[in-house]
């Protein structure tokens, strides 16, 4: 087997650096001619790929789910995060998955447009012209050395083979030195209080984030902003709905547009604009992925037809009041696509890893306490799913996961409260007109039994049993099952068994092949629509380190789902890393070596990888779950 | 407080369903964080839905275990709310000292208990971030209220009852009081209330009021000692679940807990 896909890889990765059909060696250009390379290729970002190769139809299983919902189906579950879970719910993973991850063009028209009109915020920051200034002054102004390096890396990246600029390949800047960009942290600061430090000084603070969300109403309101409030940044905003509502007028949608190294993404669902402003290497698809999920927990908190009602009502509704606490919902939600998430940018779920038995174990403990009302069973240690149970004809649905696993392991409100939770939450993916109920209780696996967990304890290694019904009566039935539930793990044995789990963590990538030149890795297994990772630990721990492996990760994505149908491996060269991407109908490997790493010994470890994977299936990935 | 700490005989224990409500960010969560794990948190996010906590309080003559529901106050979880209080026996009502319409908020769940809950349900009114007072500043020994409307347990061993409770905006340098005391005790004084001023972040007065509020219960809704009783309507959230011995070895916090003067 080993060598069987070894050769395959290297049939692909090809012996001669010109075989340009399967290889794709993007070389950087310099900052300076990645920036003048803005308008020549402005038309051609995210051009429209053709569709990958065709998957395995036998998953398609198990989405009756919600018929109501069908149709917001349509509308928003092409735009949730990803298709179904897991073996949990393969729903519609062929069509669905799919259909996203061959980006169909998406008002193609528009987006050119746009950039034609808007040319000028792409020349070089030196167009200070009147009409542009008010647009350009919202483009964050920091350090211009240091900008020009977070994105010309991008610019020149997604221009890909088109650019082949030998010289470029010293300019490469994706892994700066550490301490360039090591202040990434305070990305998540807040800007501060106009009444304390002055306009001047918030305005400065708030341009100087490189990623900013806000979400306005069509009328535009301000309902939400990232950093800020809708006081500060009206004007922005003001700016933003004029444009937006310029194309709007013209039975044309503006989708994104570029100014200089800034890239901004729109999103229109139904009365809202939501809106991603961008200095960090994403593409434009990602930055879509993005705002969806905000979409997706706004909808969370009012429902659909709430939020249509309030808007039909009365066009002018300020939401800001109905969404009131859920704010940080939304802020944690960015933030963790600012760091950057695999999973999101996978669209896949991330399970810990244990021996099928051992899974298979708990799985049926949750069988045997279920109660009857309840809809979904999930155990989760620290936003890795551990089991599942859920009814055979209902699925679960990814971005509802990813909801649900933000508020749970992310924002503080329910983990904080101590004690246990009982949370109304409307998940779009599952049905988005009304509301389940989801009792959340944390287990401390520290002092070895089901101790309601502490609040020190960290994400990673805290595990939530989240249970949830459609009666907002059945708090006490819940957690009696959830007490059973335990006792029963307890009994047997599953809770120290999850608790070395979690303490094992992530292997790195020296544990899978041993004196590897690689990293890390994300490897999807696209049928069970779940990832697996190597540990962040030792290269990537730090922040900023981690969102520089997440912009390659982004980079390697984005080119390997913009090129044409039968590339299958991406390799990417750079002055401080290698990378590459290697896609087929089951998977899709992605994984970064030094900058020198040979291409061999990438294959290498590459093929190892996967071998590896493979042989851990049944540990590393949820298949089947627990089905009633 | 120094309800007895003794350990040595087991006391009858009983169950008390417990609701608080009030506007959001008045430090509904902030007050039971204090009261059983006697903590406090600078920026505590705005509760979701809502959350289930269980302290036990020991009283001279009874172990009482708090079952609370701490509900979010923001107004899109209003309608949920009758849930939490239908079997409540007691609820604590909570208001900001320093934000009068979060008395006006009070009133109005006040009122709602009233006509909504069960008949006999104890409810305290109780003004939070007295810290941020200039009775809050100056310890815990300041009496806050008029003399006699104090509750029993209440921090009462005033010098002199003169002291001239603030008029209703002695805007004091440093005194973000909005609520003077006289105005919220002499509402609850005329609604049969129980009434406290308290700091969740100082700890000020918490475990009065959770003190008050089991001596008020009357004995008679705790006779049914092992807890399964009191519940009277079920089939719904407060009722129809099983004695209390099935929940407590996993859920029980006590070990955790059991900490701090509080005898609770
Ligand atoms: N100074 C001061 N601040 C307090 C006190 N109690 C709470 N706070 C703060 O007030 C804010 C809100 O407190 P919470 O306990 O979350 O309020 P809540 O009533 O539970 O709010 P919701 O859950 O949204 O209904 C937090 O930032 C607390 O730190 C207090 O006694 N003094
Ligand atoms: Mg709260």
């Amino acid at each position: 087997m080993d060598s069987e896909i070894k050769n395959q890889l290297q049939d692909s990765l090809g012996g001669n650096d010109d075989s340009k059909d399967d290889i794709t060696c993007s070389s950087k250009s310099s900052p300076t001619m990645a920036a003048s390379s803005v308008r020549e290729r402005s038309t051609s970002p995210e051009g429209p790929p053709p569709p990958l190769p065709p998957r395995p139809n036998t998953l398609n299983l198990l989405d009756e789910g919600a018929s109501s919902s069908r149709t917001l189906r349509q509308s928003t579950q092409s735009a949730l995060q990803s298709r179904a879970t897991t073996a949990v719910s393969l729903t519609d993973i062929a069509s669905h998955d799919g259909g996203k991850e061959s980006y169909p063009a998406r008002g193609l028209p528009g987006t050119l447009r746009a950039k034609a009109s808007l040319s000028h915020l792409a020349s070089p920051r030196g167009s200070d012209t009147a009409d542009s200034a008010s647009v350009k002054s919202s483009v964050p102004q920091t350090d211009f050395g240091e900008v020009e390096n977070v994105f010309s890396d991008f610019v020149a990246t997604e221009s890909g083979p088109m650019q082949h600029d030998s010289t470029g390949l010293l300019q490469f800047p994706e892994f700066q030195a550490d301490d360039v960009d090591d202040d990434f942290t305070e990305e998540f600061e807040p800007v501060g209080d106009v009444g304390d430090e002055g306009e001047n000084e918030v305005l400065e603070n708030w341009k100087s984030k490189r990623k900013h969300y806000l979400i306005l109403s069509a009328a535009g309101k301000p309902i939400w902003t990232r950093h800020g409030d809708g006081g500060l940044i009206s004007t922005y905003i003001g700016v933003i709905q004029t444009i937006i509502s310029f194309y709007e007028d013209s039975q044309d949608r503006l989708n994104s547009f570029t100014a200089g190294d800034t890239k901004f993404v729109i999103v229109a669902k139904g009365p809202l604009y939501l809106v991603a402003i961008s200095r960090i290497l994403e593409s434009e698809t990602q930055l879509k992925l993005q705002l969806e999920a905000l979409y997706m927990q706004i909808l969370s908190t009012l429902t659909l037809p709430s939020l249509t009602h309030l808007f039909s009502v009365r066009p002018s509704t300020d939401l800001k009041r109905p969404l009131q606490g859920s704010e940080t919902l939304l802020s944690t939600l960015a933030d963790s696509f600012t760091k950057g998430s695999p999973s999101t940018l996978l669209s896949a779920l991330e399970c810990l890893k244990i021996r099928k038995a051992h899974r298979q174990t708990i799985n049926n403990a949750l069988l045997k306490t279920r109660t009857n009302s309840l809809l979904y069973g999930l155990v989760v240690a620290g936003g890795r799913l551990v089991s599942v149970v859920r009814p055979r004809k209902h699925s679960l649905h990814p971005g509802d996961l990813q909801l649900i696993f933000n508020m749970v392991f992310e924002a503080e409100a329910v983990k904080a409260g101590g004690g246990e939770s009982w949370i109304p939450v409307c998940l779009p993916g599952f049905n988005s007109s009304g509301y389940l109920y989801m009792y959340v209780s944390f287990v401390d696996l520290r002092e070895d039994a089901g101790n309601v967990a502490d609040d020190t304890a960290t994400k990673e290694e805290s595990v939530a049993v989240i249970l949830i019904s459609t009666d907002k009566e059945r708090f006490f039935e819940l957690q009696e099952m959830r007490n059973s539930f335990i006792e029963q793990l307890e009994k047997d044995g599953s809770l120290k068994i999850m608790k070395e789990a979690i303490d094992k963590g992530r292997p790195k990538t020296t544990d899978i092949v041993p004196g590897t030149v690689l990293h890390h890795f994300l490897y999807k297994s696209r049928g069970n629509v779940q990832f697996t990772m190597s540990s962040y630990e030792p290269d990537f721990s730090s922040v900023s380190r981690r969102r520089r492996l997440m912009s390659t990760y982004n980079n390697l994505h984005a080119s390997i789902h913009s090129k044409h149908a039968h590339v299958r491996v991406h390799h990417c060269v750079s002055q401080s890393s290698t990378s590459l991407a290697w896609v087929t109908p089951v998977f899709q490997l992605y994984c970064v070596a030094g900058p020198n790493a040979n291409r061999n010994a990438l294959a290498h470890s590459a093929s190892k990888i996967v071998q590896w994977v493979q042989q851990e299936e049944e540990r590393l990935f949820i298949i089947g779950g627990a089905v009633f | 407080m120094s309800e007895s700490t003794s350990t040595n005989t087991p006391k009858p224990s009983s169950s008390v369903k417990l609701v608080l409500l009030g506007e959001a960010a008045v430090g509904k969560s902030s007050l039971v964080l204090r009261f059983v794990n006697n903590d406090f948190q600078e920026n505590k996010e705005p509760t979701i839905g809502a959350a289930f906590l269980t302290q036990k309080c020991s009283l001279p003559t009874r172990t009482i275990k708090f079952e609370i529901w701490d509900t979010a106050g923001q107004e899109r979880f209003a309608s949920l709310a009758p849930m939490y209080y239908r079997n409540a026996q007691a609820a604590l009502v909570v208001y900001d000292v320093t934000k009068p319409s979060s008395l006006t908020k009070a009133k109005h769940w006040v009122a709602e208990l009233q006509r909504q809950a069960s008949p006999g349900i104890v409810i305290a009114l109780v003004g939070n971030k007295l810290d941020l007072t200039n009775d809050g500043n100056e310890a815990s020994g300041e009496p806050q209220a008029d003399g006699e409307q104090q509750p029993p347990a209440a921090t009462a061993d005033g010098d002199d009852a003169a002291g001239e409770p603030q008029e209703e905006q002695d805007a004091t340098p440093g005194d973000a009081r909005k609520v003077s005391t006289r105005e919220a005790s002499s509402y609850a004084d005329e609604e049969g209330l129980l009434f406290f001023e308290t700091s969740a972040k100082t700890g000020v007065n918490v475990v009065e009021v959770f003190t008050a509020i089991a001596n008020a219960i009357p004995e008679s809704s705790l006779k049914s000692g092992r807890g399964a009783g009191a519940g009277t309507g079920q089939t719904t959230l407060g009722g129809g679940r099983p004695a209390e011995d099935s929940r407590v070895n996993l859920g029980d916090r006590s070990t955790a807990t059991a900490k701090e003067g509080c005898a609770c």
